[in-house]
């Protein structure tokens, strides 16, 4: 009898890896054996395929069926597989046509009367299949719609083993059975809003501007009930709609995470805010067996807003740093059994991606890249009671306490972030008089963003960097970088621009990264105004930015 | 008689016509030790074969060959083992399985698996 060979895919992270699935039948007692490193509910694919073949009409025989998937090193997880190795055992049969089925990816979950189930993460796997070069995926009817929207592949919509035999040559009559389709998720509350509805607070309304022009993460600080969380939700809404590959890129780690895309891709680009209770895996990823993308990775390419920062795990905060540099997640593994990812401890979480951009979560044998080029805001009370520092309330906090509560957020991880505001709770007489004062609508407030954004990105057009809070400082600083027009002799207004700068650098009021930090926001404060270069005015600007928040 | 004992006399005078058909000469039929019984016993040039028989009237409950489990084969092992020391000189021996389907008043489909461990 002839080897039945499938492929599918083994995701790990966005990664995917074309598995090939071999099957043979021997002459021997009857027996299922499935080598090539499955985990639990792979090993059990074993039972799914040979019921789900024979409720379908395509008994598999009664031999010894080995089956093996190659790579045989790679860790192999979940039930995505049983579509292909079903294929591969009835094309070992004999029973549908060899060629055809090696030359597809199948991915599937069997339902034991043969039907197929929907899949998390079809998107990353047919994107996977798209560059290790298949044109066609057949994937379960209920996953249709996410697998198209990948551009330049055939998707052929099974609803079960025996339409799949049948796609490949079976000779059999279609019996139609209704498709399983994936649990509709509850409908996401759109509470974005717009930013005319925030009243008072300019200065941190622009701030907000100013984040979204620069790419640049935000830290508020202030009272119950000043607008903290008001002003988090509204920043989405001013960052400009996300390009082709960034929407694929947001949609596949929905798709991971396992939420079902509908209706398109999303433009959009994403809010996460994790609760304070979050664990560090919860906020970069993990978790046994299949590494999940954490809300870090969820929030890529938009907002990971860190309500009551201080009250987060210290271990999970620093974890960020890394990927907020860098923009990348990456976890890597040994094995596929349960671990405690990290220290107990979350806020550090938050470190590396700050720094780097990326996640990278490593374990010894694998490690699973997302991407984390987030913009982060973080919120914060300024004293455990909340009203410390304000007109109307009655702070009884220690001055201990209050140390203590704001020095839960590292200086290592706040040193990553540029804007700190102040954020003061309205008085009547602002209420008021908020009537008769023009607001700016989030419309408005985008279109002068996305005329910053463009001024910075045709500056930045021969460098990595698209905006400004991610150009490196070095580059800032160097002749032939932006900062040379600071220091150019020739540029009068921007000579001694950076006076108040070199000032604080000097006294230590701020660090060598608070020294870049501050030319960036100087130079999006530049590029809002559309004048050609910071001048004091903007430097000034963006010691303020940098600094108001205590 | 119970009617499944008789399924199963049955069903091994099939295999062992089936067997002689295929040019393997009879050694033994249903030999008895302490530890239990072996089918047939056959030789086949110059192997020795072990063959457990085992017949089901419809596939209705399973295909007999899944029948015949771990447990069972390690069983027909240590049997083997006492046979040989019964009879001294066998030289190499081999396990094979022969699966009968005997469906009442229609011919017997028979399948015979070599080297079945």
């Amino acid at each position: 009898m002839a080897i039945g060979r499938a492929h599918a895919i083994s995701l790990l992270g966005l990664e995917g890896a074309v598995v090939e699935i071999e099957a043979d039948i021997s002459n021997n007692l009857p027996a299922f054996v499935l080598i090539g490193l499955p985990d639990a509910a792979l090993g059990e694919a074993r039972d799914r395929v040979r019921s789900a073949a024979g409720n379908s009409g395509l008994p598999l025989p009664s031999r010894k069926l080995t089956v093996n998937l190659s790579p045989a090193a790679l860790p192999k997880h979940g039930s995505g597989f049983d579509l292909g190795i079903a294929m591969a055992a009835l094309a070992a049969d004999g029973q549908v046509s060899t060629e055809s089925v090696a030359r597809v990816v199948h991915l599937g979950e069997l339902g034991l009367d043969g039907r197929l189930r929907p899949l998390a993460g079809i998107l990353p796997a047919v994107l996977a299949a798209v560059r290790a070069g298949f044109g066609t995926v057949v994937v379960p009817a209920g996953n249709a719609d996410e697998a198209a929207l990948v551009p330049g592949v055939r998707v052929v919509p099974v609803v079960s083993l025996r339409d799949a035999a049948i796609w490949h040559g079976a000779e059999l009559e279609p019996i139609p059975l209704e498709a399983l389709m994936p649990a509709v998720p509850m409908a996401a509350l759109d509470d974005s809003g717009d930013l005319a509805d925030v009243i008072g607070n300019p200065d941190a309304v622009e701030a907000m501007q100013v984040a979204a022009a620069g790419g640049h993460h935000v830290y508020l600080l202030g009272p119950p009930g000043a607008g903290k969380t008001m002003l988090a939700a509204r920043l989405p809404g001013l960052l400009p709609d996300l390009t082709a590959e960034e929407a694929l890129e947001v949609a596949s780690i929905r798709s991971l995470a396992g939420i079902p895309v509908r209706g398109g891709l999303s433009t959009r680009p994403p809010l996460e805010a994790p609760h304070h209770t979050a664990s560090a895996a919860a906020i970069v990823g993990g978790g046994s067996g299949v590494i999940r993308p954490g809300a870090a990775a969820r929030a890529a390419h938009g907002v990971l807003f860190l309500d009551e920062a201080p009250e987060f795990a210290p271990a999970a905060l620093d974890a960020l740093r890394q990927p907020l540099e860098s923009g990348v997640i990456a976890i890597s593994r040994a094995t596929a059994t349960a671990r405690p990812e990290f220290a107990p401890a979350a806020l550090d979480a938050l470190r590396q991606p700050l720094e780097s951009g990326v996640i990278a979560i490593s374990r010894a044998t694998a490690t699973a890249r997302f991407p984390a080029r987030f913009q982060l805001v973080l919120a914060a009370n300024p004293c455990p009671c909340g009203n410390s520092g304000t007109r109307d309330g009655d702070c009884r906090c220690t001055a201990m306490a209050v140390r203590r509560y704001l020095g839960r957020l590292s200086g290592p991880l706040l040193d990553r972030v540029d804007i700190r505001m102040d954020v003061h709770r309205i008085t009547a007489g602002q209420l008021r008089a908020s009537a008769e004062l023009p607001r700016l609508s989030t419309v408005a407030a985008r279109e002068r963003i996305l005329v910053a954004r463009a001024t910075a990105a045709e500056r930045l057009r021969a460098t990595p960097w698209r905006v400004n809070a991610h150009v490196a400082g070095s580059w800032l600083r160097s002749p032939v970088g932006a900062g040379s027009w600071l220091r150019s002799p020739v540029g009068a207004p921007a000579r001694g621009a950076t006076a108040a700068l070199d000032r604080a650098l000097e006294r230590g009021g701020i660090t060598m990264r608070g020294y870049d930090r501050v030319l960036r926001l100087a130079w999006t404060l530049c590029d809002l105004d559309g004048t050609s270069r910071p001048g004091a005015d903007h430097i000034g600007r963006a010691l303020y930015l940098r600094k108001a928040a205590r | 008689m119970a009617a499944k004992d008789e399924l199963g006399a049955r069903g091994e005078r099939l295999a062992e016509r089936h067997l002689l058909r295929q040019g393997l000469t009879l050694l033994d039929r249903n030999w008895r030790c302490p530890q239990g019984e072996i089918d047939l016993v056959l030789r086949d040039g110059d192997e020795v074969v072990f063959v457990e028989v085992k017949t089901r009237s419809s596939v209705a409950f399973g295909h007999p060959l899944e029948a015949i489990t771990a447990a069972k084969l390690a069983r027909l092992r240590r049997l083997a083992g006492a046979w040989c020391e019964a009879h001294p000189g066998a030289g190499r021996i081999r396990i094979d399985a022969v699966a009968v389907i005997a469906p009442r008043d229609l011919p017997a489909v028979i399948e015979h698996l070599e080297r079945v461990f």
